[in-house]
């Protein structure tokens, strides 16, 4: 690699972050056909990763990165072989033709812009996923394939549903994602390493630590959700929602694989375990059947195809979890074989929606004539999914075959479960392959033709593609599969299965699968029926828990809140200053700690002593004050004298800041009291004023004695001395208040800004709450305009 | 409040301040000041404004909607850290450069645009708490 290289990677790792932020711009100018230079961004991605293609496949892994928070061995670094460069090559690929599809497909609408922008930081974050060598950066790029995911999802924020699928997503990914966090944090600490390149040489140590077990299953919490496996499977149909671009790109091709990568990725160490082995052949098993199950039921193109995705996923936990040589070559095969003909088909499935008005499969039929190019594309794709030859799904199938025969009943079982599955897969291809195109012509909502070329290229490409990489498997092997799956297995592996036939079982096994899909296919009407009257006659699905859940948690938070927020603001002050009084007497009660009362100073000046006799008058002023304005200003007085003391003992910075709060407090609490409308005059009663004396008293002369024990404590001076040794010489500033601030403290600063600029949205809401009117809340109708939505500033 | 003299000499006392708080921002890496206390002046100087002439008055004055300030100001600070990466040294070290304009040597740094940042952030927040409570209903 060249010197430049870091650079040149950084920068296609930002580039699709930049092409989002200028989409909304470029498509107000070009319309539609800003696709054309916004898909230059991932075909960038897709050239730069391909010129890492020949040392990959040498059995070189590139390393490269930045320093991001050295003090906590925290880097910007990434890790590219075999897996994450076919990763990042299918994210890149397949995006450059999702983004020309997106163009095709919502044509005209006036969000495109941001329709496009929302599919590029998809496209940054997902390939931050894969390349991410440090744990923390492959954690944050995860939770933002959540979030870009969450907008995708809800982009058709008008509708309920919509709003509903991504909420849902949001919080079964999002959560999954906390899981997954907690189980980084656990490896971190277990082994000592933050980065996977790392890690690999840790395999044993981790495997024999106690916390192996809290590991794997915080792990496999957020893989599971990510990757949709049951009973975490329901969020992925219900993604559904989104535009079709979407549902093709995320929710097929590449985000719900995110979790079989985080798998792959981390076989070599967690792997080869009896947990590994058997919880992730069961979940990925039990999510193979019931996805393919399901996937019957349905007659909307869409869902179909989501379904099956489900359920491929499944497949490959299992063969993941199989961890044997031909399993991990038989789930690399079928990764790559799934993306191409599941971002086909969708993309076909949107297409015959998008030129007919309708996904419905009962209602569609004949548009071989009328749509050939699509029909060419949809027959590759899913002859692929069917797994037959030539296509690289045949290959996929094949090893899937080999990898799972064996004589002992945990395998056949598994065999059996491959062949319900993949027969099942078989038939949806099919059935979205040949159902609308072949038959009578039925009529549609809106006469059937072929779609625009931005439409119809992607599909087109992904299933000659599919076919390439079976008929010329050598080298699909020697760059893709081979590399990948060395990777996976953490040590060299070749995969050498092509698409002429072997006579034995694994050929055999695929025959039946055929003979099985055919024979399903034939009863695909009467399977729908059965598979409807099933699941009416169990009616409550993880869905619907899902929703359960939620209210549960909301009846629960109103619970509390009832308990621990009555509403009274008097009751929350009492409590509050009563608890900072007791925090800070009673342990000196408790442990017998009073400070000595020090003696009369001296030294003491005139003026210093006249400053300070400001305070008492201020305070007094204040309880003898008739309205509260008076009080408000009184107070005010309080504040000044003591800015003028930290003036008089050398703090300047801290007296101007005083200065300057005390003004504003006292402005801000007078438009407090004319905005909530009190009476001009306290009227409390006596009794409750007696309360609130003593409570003042106890916090006041609590804060008096702490801050007399601090300072009879010795002083500590390193900090001092090293921020005046240093503040002028490394960062070239006299003033070590602004100094500490800006420069050595700087990122508690932002901290701290980000949180004055959170608190001032909070109570710019607080401030415009209003009793809610009747109808407010329910805006699920877009036709119907809210009335309060123009006037909000 | 909205007497004749107020008002009169309201957008004087006012370009004042915020000039005021322009220098206090600028000089606060040598000398008393900084982004947080120019902050805190410039916020006074709009209230004395809003006082004064009202709050529409404000809102046109600062153009942009006060939390839109805030929020770019984060940005900026946030901003101002993530540089310091492209110069291949950890996340927020200070940045330096020393162009002459017009014959003088400006120090100009990293460090003053996060401080600008910060500026921008407790106007901005002070700001629309404050604009936020004085138009009571009417919005």
């Amino acid at each position: 690699m060249s010197a430049a290289a870091p650079a040149t990677t950084l920068l296609v790792l930002v580039l699709p972050f930049l092409a989002a932020l200028v989409a909304p711009w470029l498509t107000r100018r070009l319309g539609h056909n800003a696709a054309w230079v916004l898909a230059l961004a991932p075909l960038a991605v897709f050239v730069r990763f391909l010129g890492f293609a020949g040392a990959v496949a040498d059995g070189a892994a590139v390393t490269g990165g930045f320093a991001w928070v050295p003090s906590y061995n925290v880097s910007f670094s990434w890790l590219i072989d075999g897996l994450s460069l076919t990763f990042a090559l299918l994210i890149s690929g397949i995006g450059t033709l999702i983004i020309l599809y997106s163009g095709g497909y919502l044509k005209g609408d006036a969000r495109l812009g941001r329709f496009f922008s929302f599919m590029l930081l998809f496209m940054g974050a997902m390939l931050g996923v894969v390349v991410s060598d440090s744990f923390l950066m492959l954690f944050v790029y995860w939770e933002l394939t959540s979030i870009t995911s969450f907008l995708l999802i809800g982009f058709d924020h008008t509708r309920e549903a919509s709003r509903r699928a991504a909420v849902q997503a949001l919080v079964v990914t999002g959560g999954g994602g906390l899981a997954l966090l907690a189980g980084l944090l656990v490896i971190w600490n277990v082994t000592g390493v933050s980065q996977l390149s790392e890690l690999f040489a840790h395999g044993d140590a981790l495997r024999a630590s106690p916390f192996y077990l809290l590991a794997l299953l915080t792990v496999l919490g957020g893989a599971f959700s990510k990757s949709a496996q049951f009973p975490l499977h329901f969020w992925l149909p219900n993604a559904m929602e989104a535009p079709t671009p979407v549902s093709a790109y995320l929710h097929s091709a590449t985000m719900v694989k995110a979790g079989v990568y985080l798998l792959m990725r981390l076989n070599p160490v967690l792997g080869d375990t009896v947990w590994w082995e058997t919880l992730l052949p069961l979940f990925g098993g039990a999510t193979l059947i019931v996805g393919t199950l399901l996937a019957v039921r349905q007659t909307d193109l869409k869902l179909m195809l989501a379904y099956t995705t489900v359920s491929s996923l499944g497949l490959l936990v299992m063969l993941t979890g199989f961890g044997s040589e031909h399993a991990i070559a038989a789930a690399v095969l079928y990764l790559v074989a799934h993306s191409l003909f599941k971002g086909a088909l969708f993309m076909v499935a949107g297409l015959i929606d998008h030129e007919t008005g309708t996904r419905d499969i009962t209602a569609l039929g004949g548009l071989r004539k009328a749509m050939p190019i699509t029909f060419v594309a949809a027959m590759a794709a899913a002859i692929s999914m069917a797994g037959l030859p030539p296509f690289v799904g045949f290959l996929a199938k094949e090893e899937i075959y080999y990898a799972l025969w064996a004589a002992n009943p945990w395998s056949l079982a598994f065999v059996a479960v491959a062949i319900i599955g993949n027969g099942l897969m078989f038939v949806i291809g099919f059935a979205v392959a040949i159902k609308p195109f072949f038959g009578a012509p039925v009529a549609t909502p809106k006469a059937a033709h072929e779609g625009p070329v931005l439409l119809w290229l992607g599909p087109l490409v992904l299933g000659l593609t599919a076919l390439a990489a079976g008929l010329l498997s050598p080298l699909s092997h020697r760059f893709v599969s081979s590399p990948m799956a060395s990777a996976v297995a953490g040590r060299a592996e070749t995969v050498t299965i092509s698409v002429i036939p072997h006579l034995g079982m694994a050929l055999l096994l695929s025959l039946v699968t055929v003979a099985f899909g055919i024979a399903a296919y034939r009863m695909l009407d009467r399977l729908r029926a059965g598979m409807a009257r099933l699941l009416e006659a169990i009616g409550w699905g993880p869905d619907r828990g899902f929703d359960q859940v939620i209210s549960g948690i909301v009846r629960l938070s109103v619970a509390v809140t009832r308990i621990i927020q009555p509403g009274r603001l008097d009751i929350y002050m009492t409590v509050t200053f009563l608890l900072i009084a007791a925090a800070l007497i009673l342990p000196m009660a408790i442990y017998g700690e009073w400070p000595s009362m020090p003696a009369w100073p001296e030294d003491a000046q005139f003026h210093e002593l006249v400053v300070i006799a400001i305070v008492p008058i201020g305070l007094l002023a204040v309880m003898l004050a008739r309205d509260r304005l008076t009080a408000i200003v009184s107070l005010g007085v309080q504040g000044f004298a003591v800015a003028l003391i930290f003036m008089l003992f050398g703090a300047p910075d801290l007296s101007f800041t005083q200065f300057m709060v005390e003004t504003l407090a006292v402005v801000i609490l007078a438009l407090v009291m004319t905005r909530l409308k009190l009476l001009a005059s306290d009227h409390r009663p006596t009794g409750r004023k007696a309360v609130d004396l003593a409570v003042s008293l106890a916090c006041g002369g609590g804060f008096m004695l702490y801050l007399l024990s601090v300072t009879q404590q010795p002083f500590n001076t390193a900090l001092s001395d090293f921020f005046g040794a240093y503040s002028k010489t490394i960062a070239h500033g006299a003033n070590v208040v602004n100094v500490i601030i800006v420069d050595f403290r700087g990122t508690d600063t932002l901290g701290e800004i980000a949180v004055v600029m959170v608190t001032a949205l909070a109570i710019l809401s607080l401030i415009r709450i209003r009793t809610p009117r009747p109808g407010l809340i329910a805006d699920n109708d877009p036709d119907q305009p809210r009335a309060d939505l123009g006037k909000a500033n | 409040m909205r007497t004749v003299i107020l008002r009169s000499i309201a957008p004087f006392l006012t370009s004042l301040m915020v000039l005021f708080s322009i220098f206090v921002l600028l000089r606060g890496h040598n000398e008393p000041g900084g982004g947080f206390i120019g902050g805190l002046i410039a916020a006074s100087a709009l209230a004395i404004y809003g006082i004064a002439c009202g709050v529409a008055a404000v809102r046109r004055a600062i153009y942009f909607h006060p939390i839109a300030i805030s929020a770019v100001g984060l940005l900026m600070s946030a901003l101002a850290g993530v540089l310091s990466l492209f110069a291949e040294v950890p996340f927020m070290s200070g940045l330096w450069v020393y162009p002459h304009l017009f014959g003088v040597e400006v120090a100009l740094s990293s460090v003053l645009v996060f401080d600008v940042g910060v500026y921008l952030v407790v106007v901005g927040a002070i700001c629309s708490i404050a604009l936020g409570l004085e138009e009571g209903d009417r919005d």
